[in-house]
């Protein structure tokens, strides 16, 4: 009923009116201030810390995500984001300085981080606590008011998210609107500073277009099928259970930077099969249906999604491992397909979910061509002791990010940008980098009204154009010759 | 006549075909080696040294330019944007190594720069040397194959970058497509990896909206009117030479980061008027509409643009100095008006031509709040010494970059980043951030077999959680702790 009183009720006009009142906000200046910054800083840790229960609660309700899991994506990465942020804030808002050269002597140059004013997060349902709040620590570093839209297709954590940010932080710069598709759209015509979008292309086109009437610049994170090289030469135990970490241990597949698909040998392909199955029955037991430790599939309609992967006549007879599957319970147990043709739907679309395809080829490196014959995806792996195959993959596979011998991982390192590119989408955030990506990098240069020569103005003699172009080239000895030659300019 | 024939070759397919001979030669790997790069930097040098008087001779013919102008903003920052790339470049391409901490030890991390693959250029008439190859150079020093779409509004300057460029770099990586808006669409229509654009912000957002179809990042470097502030404390003769060059003496106000307004205190403005009406003597003489150290007009449509703002009503009886005009040689003089109402449309618009309002204040701080009152700027310059009014200014007013006591210099300084916010734009250049501007910044981590805990893995028992959640604290004491109340088996 309150759902549906707040669709009523949450249109353009509101959109426009939130929108006015955190740009009164933002203008008043009071986000700039360190302290301010910090304020918020440490009253999002405080709220995490305290609602540790509740948040884990939430994503168990959403997801039926293992306590585990949840802890350490949604409760311990924020905090950590939270910490560092709060420690380096100091550094990260001092300007710049930058050497100058001659040409421009005397004077002095820095680069001014400033915030860009009010932002827009659109978050989606598989972090929904992660992919929220990263994005909005990276904003208020940077000084900024925020508006933060989580997914409806989690509703206990866009609920609770609504609660806690209003609860702890400061209502007149930072605002959580929930809701679906009306409401975004709402948000979308109004105009933001910068917009940060966390989902999938299609969407992501949608909203670049609306930020396009505005000019505002987009951070787009979205997906694509991250595949993983697996080579003969390694430890295939670790290596399976990094696959499965990969897959279904991270939201049951359903993560923008799962394994999607694995490419490996032809002869190995059997011998990786079975040490998957083996580590899958460690992980999960025997009946995986019952596991506390598999994210169940978040809703029906990706339920359906799913079994229409499965149901497809091209790969039915490719099926090696096949997974229960449990409408009710919304469960999928996993499975992997073996050599499942390119134009099968299961090789066509981002799987986002516990299916896994094995493609065999004869040799390693034509595992490249198949990489590359896809769009670029936002993570890709590489499992092997070989170095040469090591350097090869970094040198010519191009993907948002890559790890070597594990999977996942390289998001939780710091220092490490986090992002796409091409279809995987534009722009990073993480650490340091989300404060840049919410700033505007001014450049100023200072100059005094000392050392003001008449050789830059008309009128243009021939002399006049040799000193300036000497000048312009900081060629200081071509300088003084023309200049000694030179008497008044 | 060989106009209308390009207009007919070039289109949709054509550009189809292009693109897909780009791909192939990007796809081959030869962009990307630093020899190759080195050799394209080295070939743009000595294209632009090796024809200086065609260039020249070409900025005559399309804007009227002042030699000296060319020579040193159009030649001059270009051959050090190359200088720069071809001292740093091994650098920029190194791997940047980057700490990781005990959460994934052991394992050691790095951020690749990558070439992003196949990019559009489209560049402005205003500086068409400069806006077309400093974008482009950058491209290539990122690994790219690029393609230049030059100005049609500078035609001379676009058939010479054609010629040149078709002459000295490598095709089969680099092309220039002539045009105006059929062969732009064409060209829009196709998936590039980047596009550049420096224009206004009318076309920018059809380039926007043309890249969001692909989910294609974009640059845009766009305009707007950048204010020039004046504190009474100022040597005044230094300040007006510097406002004049930065306004007559760039392209005669045509230039993005021209001063197009000037907001100083009610009592000084007299004494500025009188300072710059003798400097602009000084300089242009007392036949400006007849000096040859002023560029034009570039053509028809933008005379009648210009003349229409001096046209208007609301600022007939503010034109203080110059307002002459003849059409015949698209010149108008170097005009001042004291203040204009803000709801004329000279005030409405980036004026982009020769004309400077003096807007007053009672109070120059009053002036922040005139300039926060409009869209964010590409520039912002102020000229004092009052080391408070400096640090105010920077603190509070927002624009893509500043200048205090000159004007447009900050955009020979390589180690500025260039660029626009707001309504003046996203992205920016020059130096390493033309680099950055056409590369991935690729995050990869590496790991070994070893050092793997199946605490990690599932079944999660209490006492994996336990030690999984201390680890991720990276609090050491607390990992120990847990390690010791950890038994063998996990």
């Amino acid at each position: 009923m309150e759902e549906a009183k707040e669709k009523g009720v949450f249109n353009e006009d509101k959109a426009s009116l939130v929108v006015k009142e955190l740009r009164k906000s933002f203008d008043s200046g009071k986000t700039r201030s360190y302290k301010w910054r910090i304020s918020q800083l440490e009253a999002m840790a405080k709220m995490i810390e305290e609602n540790e229960k509740d948040i884990i609660e939430a994503v168990d309700k959403d997801l039926s995500k293992p306590q585990l899991e949840a802890y350490i994506a949604e409760v311990s990465q924020t905090k950590s984001s939270c910490s560092e942020a709060i420690k380096a804030l100091h550094q990260w808002m001092k300007p710049t300085k930058v050497k100058t050269a001659i040409t421009t002597y005397p004077s002095s140059a820095e680069i001014v981080s400033e915030p860009l004013g009010v932002v827009l997060i659109i978050s989606t349902w598989n972090f929904p606590f992660m992919l929220s709040l990263e994005p909005v620590i990276g904003a208020i570093a940077a000084g900024n008011a925020v508006v933060l839209k989580p997914s409806e297709v989690a509703p206990a954590s866009s609920a609770l998210l609504a609660d806690m940010l209003t609860k702890y932080l400061d209502n007149s710069a930072v605002r959580v609107i929930e809701g679906g598709a009306p409401q975004t759209t709402a948000l979308l015509e109004q105009k933001w500073d910068k917009i940060l979008y966390t989902g999938n292309a299609r969407v992501g086109r949608i909203v670049m277009a609306a930020a396009t009437k505005h000019l505002t610049p987009v951070i787009l994170e979205l997906g694509g099928k991250c595949p993983a090289l697996v080579d003969s030469n390694l430890n295939l135990q670790v290596a399976a259970r990094r696959l499965i970490a990969g897959k279904w241990a991270c939201n049951n597949g359903q993560a923008c930077i799962s394994v999607d698909y694995i490419i490996t040998l032809k002869h190995f392909a059997p011998t990786l099969i079975n040490a998957l199955k083996e580590e899958l029955e460690q992980f999960f037991g025997k009946d995986p249906m019952k596991s506390k430790d598999m994210s169940r599939i978040v809703s029906s309609s990706h339920f359906s999604r799913l079994l229409k992967l499965l149901n497809d006549d091209k790969i039915s007879d490719k099926i090696v491992l096949e997974g229960q599957k449990d409408e009710d319970q919304l469960k999928i147990a996993p499975t992997i397909i073996l050599d499942a043709p390119d134009d099968s739907l299961v090789m066509q679309e981002e799987i986002f979910g516990p299916i896994m395809p094995i493609i065999t080829v004869d040799k390693i490196e034509d595992g490249f061509d198949i990489i590359k014959s896809k769009p670029k995806p936002l993570a890709a792996y590489l499992f092997t002791n070989n170095e040469d195959l090591k350097k090869s993959f970094v040198e010519n596979i191009s993907s948002g990010g890559m790890l070597i011998n594990d999977t996942v991982l390289q998001v939780v390192t710091p220092g490490l940008p986090f992002g796409g590119v091409g279809e995987s989408g534009m722009g990073c955030y993480h650490g340091k980098f989300s404060f840049d990506e919410f700033s505007h990098k001014k450049g100023v240069l200072y100059r005094s009204f000392k050392g003001d020569s008449s050789m830059r103005y008309p009128p243009y003699t021939p002399k006049k154009q040799s000193l300036m172009k000497a000048l312009i080239n900081g060629n200081i000895f071509h300088m003084i010759l023309i200049l000694i030659g030179c008497s008044k300019l | 006549m060989e106009s209308l024939q390009k207009k007919v070759v070039f289109d949709g397919e054509a550009a189809s075909m292009m693109m897909k001979e780009l791909r192939g030669s990007f796809g081959s790997g030869k962009t990307r080696s630093y020899e190759w790069r080195v050799s394209q930097v080295k070939a743009l040098l000595k294209m632009v040294t090796d024809n200086e008087k065609q260039i020249i001779d070409a900025l005559l013919s399309d804007l009227a330019k002042p030699p000296l102008e060319t020579v040193v903003y159009e030649i001059g920052m270009f051959k050090n944007s190359c200088e720069v790339i071809l001292k740093e470049l091994k650098q920029w391409m190194k791997p940047e190594k980057v700490k990781t901490s005990i959460s994934t030890f052991p394992s050691s991390a790095e951020i690749v720069p990558e070439p992003l693959g196949v990019v559009l250029v489209i560049s402005a008439w205003n500086y068409p040397i400069l806006l077309s190859l400093d974008p482009v150079v950058g491209a290539i020093a990122a690994g790219n194959a690029v393609v230049l779409k030059p100005s049609e509004i500078a035609p001379a300057t676009s058939s010479l970058m054609a010629k040149l460029l078709a002459e000295y770099m490598d095709n089969s990586c680099v092309r220039v497509v002539e045009g105006a808006v059929d062969e732009t669409t064409a060209l829009l229509d196709q998936k590039w990896d980047k596009i550049f654009y420096t224009g206004n912000g009318r076309v920018g957002r059809i380039v926007m909206a043309a890249a969001a179809k692909h989910l294609t990042p974009v640059v845009l470097e766009l305009g707007g009117k950048c204010p020039a502030v004046v504190d009474s404390d100022v040597n005044l003769q230094v300040a007006a030479r510097r406002l004049i060059s930065g306004k007559w003496g760039l392209n005669n106000g045509q230039a993005c980061v021209s001063p197009d307004y000037v907001i100083t205190t009610k009592d000084f403005a007299p004494k500025l008027v009188d300072s710059l009406k003798t400097e602009l003597e000084n300089f242009f003489g007392k036949n400006p509409l007849e000096s040859k150290d002023i560029s034009r007009i570039v053509n028809h449509n933008h005379f009648a643009r210009v003349a229409k703002l001096l046209d208007d009503e609301k600022v007939s009886d503010k034109i203080i100095h110059g307002g002459e005009k003849d059409e015949s040689k698209l010149r108008i003089s170097p005009t001042l008006l004291l203040d204009v109402p803000h709801d004329s449309l000279i005030m409405g618009e980036e004026i982009f031509g020769p004309l400077l309002p003096i807007i007053t204040v009672n109070k120059l701080e009053e002036s922040f709040d005139l300039i926060n009152s409009r869209t964010k700027p590409l520039a912002a310059y102020i000229f004092t010494n009052n080391k408070k009014l400096k640090e105010q200014f920077v603190k509070n007013v927002s624009a893509g970059g500043m200048l205090v006591n000159d004007i447009a210099l900050h955009l020979i300084v390589p180690t500025l980043p260039f660029g626009g916010v707001g309504d003046s734009g996203t992205g920016s250049y020059h130096g390493r951030f033309s680099f950055e501007a056409f590369t991935h910044k690729k995050a990869v981590l590496y790991r070994g077999f070893g050092g793997d805990a199946s605490l990690r893995y599932p079944p999660y028992t209490e006492t994996k959680q336990r030690v999984m959640k201390a680890l991720v604290s990276g609090g050491i004491l607390s990992i120990i702790a847990a390690l010791l109340g950890w038994s063998s088996k996990a």
